[in-house]
């Protein structure tokens, strides 16, 4: 099993922190995983992304021009990222905002409206576990258990209390793809 | 008669064990001298010759590790109070302190000082005030006074170019880190007294863990001044007191 | 007992290794993309459990000469930067050197010159491998490609650094500075004692105990026959650690008609540019210098026999393929891709440039 995912988006939005998550869930399940994220002054409010690898052979480069999956959180990263999913791949996007829809048709493409999601859950702040939700529902590389027991690792403490509604989140956007 | 002059009871005077037989190269007349004598003393009487870490700079006292038998660490220009840190900071049981001269302390290293002192180390910087560069051969120091006339201001010091004289001393006296800052000099036997006493203070300061101890000591640097040793004595009291006054500027063991 | 695996980046993994290592001291300053060293640091607080002291200097210049004081006390002492970082040290690092002190300095590489940019770089190869301040002089360099190495070469670097009186430096670049992966930490090690310290480094600036005479940190000398001879000292130093401490990594050489030579991240992007080769058919091996000094001249040479050309892949402009033409004199053609400015390339151009340089090489395959 080898899955190389991008997931890209704004600053903000929480790719950074979704990935690790997801790395954790690999920690979790004794995979090889690497995170490897896209930093710079862009950090808040520009684009940021992030490279995860779960793998259950060694990993050898963290940074890659192809992925099995593509998780894509705003139209820029739409426009950089769509040409990068390998043929039979997957292509995620959150439709809020996207003027310009992904045309491929060698590739397997869900819309996820998750930011939508966010406003019946009154907390912006789950829109990455609702997105990543839904990911985990196309692509099921972890258990939630795994999840959310690499969310607790990647949480600090002081957090600990936010773990029920980020399993929420994590459910409402499994629901959110049919 | 002169058997009976050498015999033990009438000896009054003897030099500090700690400071060895090598020919020092300082100029005769020169302060730093009697400097490293007075510290060698200090040391030798507190008893901590196996406890004492000297830094020294770069500048005449560059060669300070070679009269003075007891560990020290020659530090690259300026760093001497960043070297004391770490010494300290790694083991507080040790007496750190640094020996630096104008140049070395108040320009290319006023860094190093101000934030060590800020951050309240434990260390104690003994600092030679002669108003210039001797070692490299007499330029302007960032003590010099105004219209001094020195290698690189040959017409004289102009605050216009050349800025004001630095009293970093009083500067220092402004950290809540420091402890005692103080100014001496070693021109009269009451001076040298006096420093000691001050030099003493500061080491005990620094066991004590009570913060950074500055002891400025105005010089003479009689070479660099080009005059007679004497002579440099007295222009060091009229001109160069008035602009740096002796006297503590800080004590807080005295508040 | 089963080996607790941990999840973090490369500059978190310095700093957890470096409170395990019992390491005496570090002094920084941050920088990006290595604060993490010390924000890390600061939140292990290891002054609580190992005694280690952890100080956030007032500039890199003050760090360096902070690592200075430490190492001449014989203390395991240590600091991290990036690349505009560490040219300030120089001064500090030529006097370490000098010093014959050992310590440990990190440079978590990013573009330059000047302020530059954040993103990785491999463009202080130059200055890591050749002494990059004043004075014939040279530090290990040891160049990781994952976490698990930044975390090993912790201790590697340590312990070659005490071994040889002589500094070592992890050379790291910004991706394995970033990056996370799984590691396993080492067992945690007490510090060294006083008598320790005093029983191993007899040159150790202590406070001089009775009957021994003052020892003294110094990097001056100003009669030239004795620096000279001080000079021929360090130079049989490195001539030892030339001799004794190469380390490179091969892979798929055994069969290889082409090579590519790359350090740290960079020979990660690069094998997985010769799986994707390989699955075409075409035969390219990697060497990865571990050691950047001293450098595996001979091993390259070894391969220069084997293979019918090289590639030689770097972030900067063409630094270590000087290197590799020396090792090589010639005999085979020694070809470099290279991005800068914190441009990192992926598998797919590199295995583009291999083939823009060598087109025959798929002539060959299938």
């Amino acid at each position: 099993m080898k899955e190389e995912i991008i997931i890209a988006g704004f600053g903000g939005q929480g790719v950074l922190s979704m990935g690790k998550i997801l790395a954790y869930a690999g920690l979790i399940d004794d995979l090889e995983v690497s995170w490897m994220p896209s930093y710079g002054p862009e950090q808040r409010g520009g684009t940021a992304n992030v490279t995860v690898i779960l793998s259950d052979s060694p990993i050898s480069s963290p940074v890659l021009n192809s992925f099995d999956t593509a998780v894509i959180l705003n139209q820029q990263s739409l426009d950089k990222f769509e040409k990068s999913v390998k043929p039979g791949g997957t292509l995620i996007y959150d439709s809020y905002g996207i003027h310009r829809l992904p045309t491929r048709t060698d590739i397997n493409i869900y819309r996820v409206d998750a930011m939508e999601a966010t406003f019946d859950m009154k907390n912006s702040k789950t829109y990455n576990m609702i997105v990543l939700g839904a990911l985990l529902k196309i692509r099921p590389l972890a258990s939630v258990d795994s999840v959310m027991a690499g969310l607790k690792k990647a949480l600090p403490e002081r957090h600990h209390h936010l773990l029920p509604l980020n399993r929420e989140a994590i459910l409402k956007g499994m629901e959110l793809v049919k | 008669m002169s058997e009976y002059i050498k015999s033990p009871e009438n000896k009054v005077y003897s030099k500090p064990r700690l400071l060895n037989d090598k020919h020092m190269h300082y100029c005769p007349g020169c302060s730093h001298g009697v400097v490293h004598k007075l510290v060698a003393e200090v040391i030798e009487e507190m008893g901590l010759e196996h406890e004492a870490i000297g830094i020294a700079p770069v500048g005449c006292a560059v060669f300070a590790y070679s009269y003075l038998d007891i560990d020290w660490i020659e530090a690259a220009h300026g760093r001497a109070p960043a070297v004391a840190t770490a010494c300290k900071r790694l083991d507080p049981s040790r007496l750190v302190f640094t020996y630096q001269g104008d140049g070395d302390l108040a320009a290319i290293g006023t860094a190093e000082t101000i934030h060590a002192a800020n951050r309240g180390e434990n260390i104690a910087i003994i600092f030679i005030n002669n108003a210039i560069y001797g070692m490299t051969g007499g330029q302007m120091a960032p003590t010099t006074l105004e219209g001094m006339v020195t290698a690189t201001t040959p017409y004289g010091r102009r605050v216009d170019l050349n800025g004001y004289p630095l009293k970093i001393t009083n500067l220092l006296a402004q950290l809540p880190g420091t402890c005692l800052v103080t100014r001496q000099a070693v021109h009269t036997p009451a001076a040298v007294r006096k420093a000691k006493a001050s030099i003493k203070e500061a080491f005990r300061n620094s066991m004590e863990g009570r913060g950074t101890s500055i002891v400025e000591i105005v010089s003479t640097c009689n070479s660099g001044w080009k005059m007679s040793p004497a002579k440099a004595n007295q222009w060091m009291v009229d001109n160069m007191f008035p602009e740096y006054p002796l006297g503590d500027l800080k004590n807080t063991a005295k508040q | 007992m089963k080996e607790e695996v941990k999840l973090m980046k490369g500059n978190e993994a310095i700093a957890h290794a470096a409170v395990r290592y019992g390491v005496d001291g570090y002094f920084g300053y941050p920088i990006t993309p290595q604060s993490e060293v010390l924000e890390t640091l600061e939140a292990l607080m290891p002054w609580e459990t190992t005694g280690m002291v952890v100080l956030q200097a007032e500039s890199e210049v003050s760090s360096i000469n902070m690592v200075y004081g430490g190492a001449a006390m014989g203390k395991a002492v240590m600091t991290s930067s990036s690349s505009p970082g560490i040219s300030l040290m120089q001064e500090g690092m030529s006097y370490i050197a000098a010093g014959e002190l050992p310590a440990l300095v990190v440079n978590v590489m990013r573009g330059g010159p000047g302020l530059g940019t954040i993103h990785p770089s491999q463009s202080d190869y130059f200055q890591a491998t050749r002494g990059g301040g004043h004075g014939d002089y040279h530090f290990i360099v040891l160049a990781p490609a994952t976490v698990q190495e930044m975390a090993d070469f912790v201790a590697l670097g340590f312990d070659l650094a005490f071994k040889y009186r002589t500094p070592a430096m992890i050379l790291a670049d910004g991706i394995v500075g970033q990056m996370m992966e799984k590691v396993v930490l080492p067992p945690q090690r007490p510090r060294r004692t006083a008598a320790e310290i005093a029983e191993q480094c007899p040159w150790a600036v202590t406070g001089r105990p009775e009957g021994r005479a003052p020892n003294i940190a110094t990097t001056l000398e100003l009669d030239s026959a004795v620096m000279e001879k001080n000079n021929e000292r360090f130079q049989r130093t490195y001539a030892e650690i030339e001799k004794a401490e190469v380390r490179y990594q091969e892979y798929f050489t055994d069969d290889a008609d082409y090579l590519m030579v790359a350090f740290g991240s960079v020979a990660r992007i690069c094998l997985k540019a010769i799986e994707d080769a390989r699955s075409q058919g075409i035969k390219i091996g990697l060497l990865r210098p571990i050691t950047l000094w001293p450098f595996p001249y001979k091993e390259i040479s070894r391969l220069a026999e084997k293979v019918k050309g090289m590639l030689v892949v770097e972030l900067n402009a063409g630094q270590m393929i000087q290197d590799v033409r020396l090792a090589t004199e010639g005999r085979v053609p020694v070809y470099h891709f290279g991005r800068m400015g914190g441009i990192v390339p992926d598998p797919q151009q590199v295995l583009e440039s291999f083939m823009a340089h060598f087109p025959e090489a798929s002539n060959n395959s299938i």
